[in-house]
């Protein structure tokens, strides 16, 4: 099954971006193959729309669940009509975050912000 | 004649100028455009109020035509459209109305309709007609109601047009005073007011109005704002002194003019001033 | 991070007044000024030297290259805003255009293209460990919303101690304070006792409901009208916000900021006024869920 994480760096080693819009890369990640792929985030500059457009990349990369910490409405509705789950990153590190996905220990993304228009990220 | 007043900061007392300038002015027209804080009405009171809703132009997809083909995707800037599991997403708090998608469509798979942003309020107060364009909360973009709000003003053939400006230097400023025919800076006596004034300075320099300025609640002593008037040579058409049966009048939403002869007086004679301003002006520069 | 946001729905409520007297309250290792169209934070805030200074790019704007521009007026006809005029040749109203494309998309010769532009700057000012960010718009720049943005990630990234950060927010309801009032803790509604304050508030606290943002009340030169000072109490009890505190009408304030000083600095009424928002307001921020 292939999960997406919003990360700061092209690197396994790097942290979980606490925007999912405005992060510079998202990981495409396979749980069978444990193949990694990084793909640039064209919406990170983007004036308005970001989460939109990120979850559009999502959708597109055919994966099956999101990891992030957070997540704008639009966003969400995206990927909930690409039927993509959304879960909540438990910390920084991407490594503990595929690892509580394949243990099962990651919670539903429930808590969905309002809109930003766009000008998300804490 | 069409006066706008304005301020780079709310508070300063744009609306008490506004507002009493219409109410002296016997018939005249007094226009709110500070959409997101509308506070014009809530002095005059208006009677006969109707209401008319303004909207603005969003896509709608006819799921039959479409073949997927992305392109209004790809173009929108505004990252308003999505495309998931075959089937066109729009979001209609992020379109900025360009009609791009309509454009691009080879299928012509979209059309557009109409969403509603807000309202413009019409009544009357005495003599004077009140206009006010009030944005919904959750909005982002008040300038379809502030044309709205001026383009019907050139069929209204009122001496007087007020025009209520909304704080700042942004577009919105600029497209509430692009007809005027004179603008009135109103200033606050501190060193952020100073700072506030200057900005609206450069707007009214950049747009070659003429221009006048209030200085507003003036107390004893020092005021920086005439300090900084005066340096530059611009001029100062009236003083507002600090006084708290000015404020409380004022913070009861009571037209003051209307309550009390001593500020009808100085609200005529800033009147006066402006319309010598005006009329110099055109034999000036015509 | 926990992050106070300082709103007032309309301007000259004394926002940053109060911004100012918290700062110091606080000794705020990191605040920032969110009022991009107006920002006055920086006046007070002790700063004597220049800010490390960055352009802010908004949306890119058309421009048409006259040289290859056949005037067949079809950018003109389909510009929504009405950002183009052909008095003198085809030219772009920078101040209208909100860069969508549509121009560039259907001029036959290729003659128009999205280039970005310069809508403002962001000044970082910092010194041991201490950050202030803020920003100012460019005159006529519309898209504040991103820079409001902008100067909140300079202050998150460059903030060495990042338990506590105060932003000055934006006047209004609309893009700018939306952006304000994204990822904070709590924010503090200043109000005025005065119809069209109160009429504000409801407002913004509209807005904050929105975004189920934690809102706390408190009331400048409340002594002006005692009687609009309780129906905004009341209102605060039927919406259940909390209020905080209220602050009388100073001329000292007036004094201490011309002079560049903060209101707790001197000796007044409002400081001490102030201050018992201030301790009010930490408790609520950091010790309630």
């Amino acid at each position: 099954m292939k999960i997406a994480i919003p990360v700061e760096e092209k690197t396994l080693d790097t942290s979980v971006c606490a925007s999912f819009g405005r992060a510079p890369f998202f990981l495409f990640y396979d749980t069978e193959t444990k193949e990694s792929i990084f793909v640039d985030n064209s919406a990170a500059t983007s004036t308005g729309g970001a989460g939109i457009k990120a979850a559009q990349i999502i959708v597109d990369n055919e994966a099956k669940a999101l990891l992030t910490p957070r997540c704008g409405k639009n966003a969400a509705d995206v990927l909930d009509a690409g039927n993509i789950k959304l879960y909540k990153t438990i910390s920084d590190s991407v490594k503990e975050n595929i690892d509580a996905f394949m243990d099962k220990k990651l919670s539903v993304l429930d808590d969905i912000h309002a809109g930003f228009h766009g000008h998300g990220g804490r | 004649m069409t006066i706008a007043v304005l301020s780079g900061k709310g508070g300063t007392g744009k609306t008490l100028v506004s507002v009493n300038l219409a109410a002296v002015a016997k018939k005249s027209t007094y226009i709110d455009c500070d959409v997101e804080e509308p506070n014009g009405h809530l002095f005059f009171k208006p009677e006969n109020v109707s209401d008319e809703e303004i909207s603005v132009k969003i896509p709608q997809v006819n799921n039959e035509l479409c073949d997927g083909c992305r392109r209004c995707v790809e173009f929108c800037n505004f990252n308003a459209l999505a495309y998931i599991q075959e089937k066109l997403i729009i979001f209609e708090d992020v379109c900025h109305s360009c009609g791009g998608c309509v454009i691009v469509c080879p299928q012509n798979a979209l059309t557009e309709k109409d969403r509603t942003i807000g309202i413009v309020q019409k009544g009357h107060s005495n003599e004077v007609y009140v206009k006010s364009g009030i944005l919904n909360t959750g909005e982002a973009m008040g300038i379809p109601i502030i044309n709205s709000l001026l383009s019907e003003n050139k069929d209204v053939c009122d001496d007087m047009i007020i025009i209520d400006c909304p704080p700042g230097s942004a577009c919105i400023v600029m497209d509430s005073i692009k007809d005027a025919d004179y603008c009135i800076l109103v200033a606050e006596p501190t060193v952020f007011g100073v700072h506030n004034l200057n900005m609206v300075f450069e707007l009214v320099k950049l747009f070659n109005k003429p221009f006048g300025v209030v200085l507003n609640k003036c107390l004893e002593g020092e005021n920086p704002a005439e300090l900084f008037c005066m340096e530059r040579n611009m001029k100062i058409i009236g003083k507002i002194p600090f006084d708290n049966e000015l404020g409380l009048l004022n913070s009861n939403a009571e037209i003051v003019t209307r309550k009390s002869n001593k500020y009808k007086e100085l609200f005529l004679e800033l009147l006066d001033t402006v319309k010598r301003e005006v009329q110099h002006e055109t034999i000036t520069n015509p | 991070m926990k992050q106070l946001l300082i709103l007032s729905g309309k301007g000259g409520t004394g926002k940053t007044t109060i911004a100012s007297a918290f700062i110091k309250l606080a000794n705020a290792k990191a605040y920032a000024d969110c009022d991009v169209d107006a920002p006055n934070l920086h006046l007070v805030a002790g700063w004597d030297f220049e800010p490390e200074r960055t352009d802010y790019f908004g949306l890119p704007i058309a421009q048409i290259n006259q040289q290859l521009c056949i005037e067949c007026d079809r950018c003109r006809e389909n510009c929504r805003f009405d950002a183009i005029t052909n008095i003198e040749g085809y030219n772009v109203n920078p101040f209208t255009c909100e860069g969508c494309g549509v121009c560039e998309y259907v001029c036959p010769v290729d003659a128009i293209q999205l280039k970005p532009a310069a809508a403002g700057e962001l000044m970082l000012y910092s010194h041991e460990n201490k950050v202030f960010s803020t920003a100012q718009l460019k005159m006529g720049s519309g898209t504040s919303g991103l820079l409001v943005t902008e100067v909140k990630k300079q202050m998150k990234e460059s903030a060495v101690d990042t338990e506590f950060a105060i932003i000055d927010g934006s006047p209004g309801i609309g893009c700018p304070v939306i952006a304000s009032l994204s990822g904070v803790d709590m924010v503090l509604i200043v109000a005025e006792p005065s119809i069209s304050g109160i009429s504000d508030m409801e407002r913004i606290v509209s807005t904050a409901a929105k975004f189920g943002t934690k809102t706390v009340v408190c009331i400048n030169k409340f002594d002006t009208n005692i009687e609009n000072t309780e129906k905004i109490k009341e209102f605060c009890e039927k919406h259940d916000l909390t209020f905080i505190g209220k602050i009388p009408f100073d001329i000292k304030a007036v004094e201490a900021i011309n002079n560049g000083q903060t209101i707790v600095d001197i000796k007044c009424a409002s400081g001490t006024a102030v201050k018992t928002i201030y301790e009010r307001a930490m408790e609520l921020l950091f010790n309630t869920p």
